[in-house]
């Protein structure tokens, strides 16, 4: 991703001084050919609008060059690869808060191996912060209330800066840390043979904890919709509206069940705002996630290690 | 009590006409209350300047040494609100605006000229409030306000800076909306449309995005208000809130408010560009409809503040494509003030010296907005140096540079009195080359990656060298801003007594007396002429006396 944004800002940068040279040189020239001396008199001109027209129509088309360019560019930052490995982050005043899929938790600093696509599934606790690794040319800002997503894929081993972006208040500038790009086996020795709980086992284990599983059964009897192989599905709502059941529709149907209710069930779910932490929160995402999809646990198609590291 | 304070033999101003300070507080001249704006904008400039160099300096070592996170987050906010609300927005419509507008369009004033004193009261009680929040101990939100920062989780007098801000916009609505109705209804007979002045179109465009758009900033920062005051639920998610719902309002607003202050500017370049060289505008008619056209696309630009923001894939291709569109008029107006030039016969005075910047800087600061607009670069520069710097060419580089062009231009008229004009080019270099110096090493520190509003980046000490170039600069420009003050004071009392028409310019006001007397003519005139008719205006011999 660093070397496409970097061949489109050289790009802009070539033509942006080719037009700035071409502009300053005209008018050094102008200023200097026709200073002001005796026996020359200017010479009136009202304009010519096929002059108008080509330093519109010109300029015009190399603009929807960069527009092109740079939406492509922004399409791909926008769509995280199917197979990603996901981390949910937490941000708050002024810390950044990860957990792998794998259960491992950090702060301030997220290891990852060389190869692999890295999904941040991040949300903030208090303000508006944003996620910013300059070397990796990705920044999303993290809202309170609603999941954003940025991916990445790390290509060279070596320690990155991480920044918070948007101005979160008085220890903005200390809100920094660093993503830490390991080689695979490396990244397995740092992770450790596990012996934390899989963030999806977490999930699992609150989902009947809270109760939710009473409702929400495997089967097509419960009193709430069945889960199974929902992620990423069509949702037929109440009101008629299709919705797809991303990360924000599982959040919101935790937190605020009677914002979309789905068609044929009651709006009978109690609400889970302000009972669940952030971190619950995300164990219950990832574990609705994996319902029917890949196993759930150390093998994850959703983990670090699962995928065999792409070589670049 | 005011008198009548004309000497015997000496000719009447609107300066001498009366003398006493209620003869000025209780004005309704247009020339009286634009020096009034003068002293206020002039005093709010060197807060905001001041502020600025504070930042300067603490940003000259990595280490948060100079002063407290608290106070660095202080200064770049107050530093962006002066500059904002109370300098860039109201100093070209409301001092050279309201000087020259009724003598340009041949009328003895504005429309409304008590709602003109009114609006001046305004942006006082404003300022008042803006500095009664400085004393007080300041406010951190940044000028943005975003929620729900500003709104929930902080303890600064957020409100205050608000209700400042809110107070100085019906301000700037009410001098739109006297500009609107003027422009229309005052023009003197043979003052056709097609014959104004880019100046007066430049402020025509102005006063319209002032009109509809300063409403929504009030609106927006009352809900700031209320949400602080009363927790309802509007910004906040925490209370159900949308906290891009504020950054939509906020921008919807304070987009087009860079417009507020560049389009004066580019009116201000035309007339100064046409005068040195001695020539018509070049495409009269595409620079008039370029200004409009500006004025109205930028209203439909504003989420590109917003790309990383969270808004979806498809808005942000919308107001990227329409970025670019907002691109094209001011590239006619860059290469049409270039064409004017063409086959002229150029001279370099002061306020020539500043159009030039102008046209360069702005340039700079309207080639690296295409960078900002291509959704994959903004991206990764937005809420960077990247962004500090691009929108310095424009606001500072651009609107500064084009208002202290102005100054120098219209000074004889105003004040009636030359300016030195050694000293004067001196200040325009000096200017100049500190402008760059501050601003072009904050392009490069923003792609390296260095976040804007960081008070400590000692973590990265790589980014060391170019803060320093930076600060090297901005005490240059510093320099070249105290000295046109100075001497601008100085020629008050000492600098030569100006002609009517010190540039031989063309132009209803240079053919009244410098300074003008209070009604402006003794008679109304009749235009029978186009702008710009240098091919009838002989050099070294004045128009009128």
């Amino acid at each position: 991703m660093a070397n496409n944004v970097d061949a489109l800002y050289i790009f802009l940068l070539t033509v942006s001084a080719l037009m700035t040279i071409s502009i300053f040189t005209m008018i050094i020239f102008f200023a200097i050919r026709f200073r002001k001396r005796a026996g020359h008199q200017a010479e009136q001109i009202q304009g010519s609008h096929a002059l108008e027209i080509t330093w519109s129509v010109i300029p015009f088309c190399v603009f929807m060059v960069f527009f092109g360019w740079g939406a492509l560019i922004y399409f791909k930052e926008r769509k995280p690869p199917d197979n990603s490995a996901e981390v949910y982050t937490v941000a708050k005043q002024w810390m950044w808060k990860f957990e792998h899929m794998e259960g491992q938790r950090e702060i301030n600093e997220l290891h990852v191996p060389v190869g692999r696509d890295v999904k941040m599934i991040m949300t903030s606790q208090d303000v508006i912060h944003s996620f910013y690794v300059p070397a990796f040319r990705i920044k999303q800002d993290v809202l309170p209330g609603r999941y954003t997503v940025a991916w990445f894929h790390p290509t060279k081993p070596g320690t990155y800066h991480l920044f918070c972006a948007e101005y979160c208040g008085t220890s903005h500038s200390g809100m920094v840390g660093s993503v830490v790009v390991m080689e695979p086996r490396d990244y397995e020795a740092w992770m450790g043979g596990g012996g934390n709980q899989p963030l999806a086992v977490t999930g699992e284990r609150l989902f009947s904890e809270l109760g939710c599983v009473t409702c929400h059964r495997s089967d097509t009897q419960g009193r709430g919709p069945n889960l199974v192989g929902l992620f990423n599905k069509p949702v037929l709502l109440e009101d008629g509206r299709t919705v797809t059941a991303d990360e924000n529709y599982i959040r919101e149907s935790i937190l605020q069940p009677a914002a979309k209710i789905v068609n044929g069930y009651k709006p009978i779910m109690p609400t889970f705002q302000g009972q669940i932490s952030d971190e619950q929160l995300n164990a219950l995402v990832a574990y609705v996630k994996s319902l029917g999809q890949q196993p759930t646990g150390q093998t994850g198609g959703r983990n670090m290690a699962t995928a065999t590291p792409k070589t670049q | 009590m005011a008198t009548a304070a004309v000497q015997p033999g000496e000719r009447e101003t609107y300066l001498n006409h009366q003398y006493g300070i209620k003869s000025w507080l209780l004005t309704v001249d247009h020339k009286r209350i634009a020096l009034l704006y003068l002293m206020g904008i002039t005093f709010f400039f060197f807060i905001g300047g001041f502020f600025a160099l504070l930042i300067r300096l603490e940003l000259l070592t990595p280490a948060g040494d100079l002063v407290q996170a608290d106070t660095y987050n202080k200064l770049f906010t107050m530093h962006g609100q002066v500059m904002v609300f109370f300098f860039l927005i109201p100093a070209v419509p409301a001092v050279l605006g309201n000087f020259l507008i009724p003598i340009m369009i041949g009328a003895k004033d504005l429309a409304f000229p008590r709602i003109n004193l009114l609006s001046w009261y305004l942006y006082m009680i404003g300022g008042v409030l803006m500095l009664y929040t400085i004393i007080n101990g300041g406010v951190d939100t940044g000028w943005t306000f975003y929620t729900p920062l500003s709104t929930e989780f902080l303890n600064t007098h957020v409100i205050t800076a608000g209700l400042a801000i809110f107070v100085a916009g019906f301000s700037s609505i009410l001098t739109g909306l006297n500009f609107v109705v003027t422009t229309h209804r005052m023009r003197a007979p043979g003052m056709t449309w097609s014959r104004l002045p880019l100046f007066v179109w430049a402020h025509y465009a102005t006063s319209i995005i002032q009109l509809l758009g300063t409403p929504v900033l009030a609106i927006t920062l009352l809900l700031v208000v209320c949400e602080r005051l009363f927790h309802l639920g509007i910004f906040n998610p925490a209370l159900g809130g949308d906290p891009l719902l504020f950054q939509h309002l906020f921008w919807f607003y304070s987009h087009p408010a860079v417009y507020i202050m560049i389009l004066p500017g580019m009116g201000i370049v035309s007339e100064i560009v046409c005068c040195f060289s001695r020539k018509r505008i070049f495409g009269y008619q595409a620079m008039a409809l370029a200004l409009l056209g500006i004025a109205v696309v930028g209203f439909l630009v504003w989420a590109h503040h917003m790309f990383v923001a969270g808004i979806s894939l498809y808005a942000a291709l919308i107001f990227s494509l329409l970025s670019y569109f907002v691109a094209v008029p001011s590239a006619i107006k860059v290469f049409n003030w270039t064409a004017t030039m063409y086959n002229g016969s150029i001279s370099y005075q002061t306020p020539m010296l500043y159009a030039f910047g102008f046209v360069g800087l702005f340039t700079i600061g309207g080639l690296t907005g295409l960078f900002l607009a291509s959704l994959g670069i903004d991206v990764h520069v937005t809420d960077t140096y990247f962004v500090v710097a691009h929108f310095h060419y424009i606001m500072v580089g651009g609107m500064v540079m084009a208002y202290l062009g102005g100054m120098h231009f219209w000074w004889p008229k105003i004040s009636g009195r030359m300016y030195p004009e050694g000293w004067g080019r001196l200040a325009a270099l000096l200017v100049f080359v500190g402008f760059n110096l501050t601003f072009f090493p904050q392009f490069i520190l923003g792609y390296m990656g260095m976040p804007r509003r960081y008070w400590d980046y000692s973590h990265s000490p790589e980014f060391q060298i170019l803060n320093v170039l930076s600060t090297a600069g901005a005490t240059i420009l510093a320099v070249g801003y105290l000295l046109p003050m100075i001497y601008f004071l100085w020629s008050m009392r000492y600098g030569k007594p100006a002609p009517a028409n010190p540039w031989n310019a063309a132009g209803l006001e240079w053919m009244v007396p410098s300074p003008p007397p209070t009604f402006n003519f003794d008679e109304e005139p009749v235009v029978t002429w186009e702008a710009y008719n240098y091919d009838e205006i002989k050099e070294e011999v004045p128009v009128a006396q």
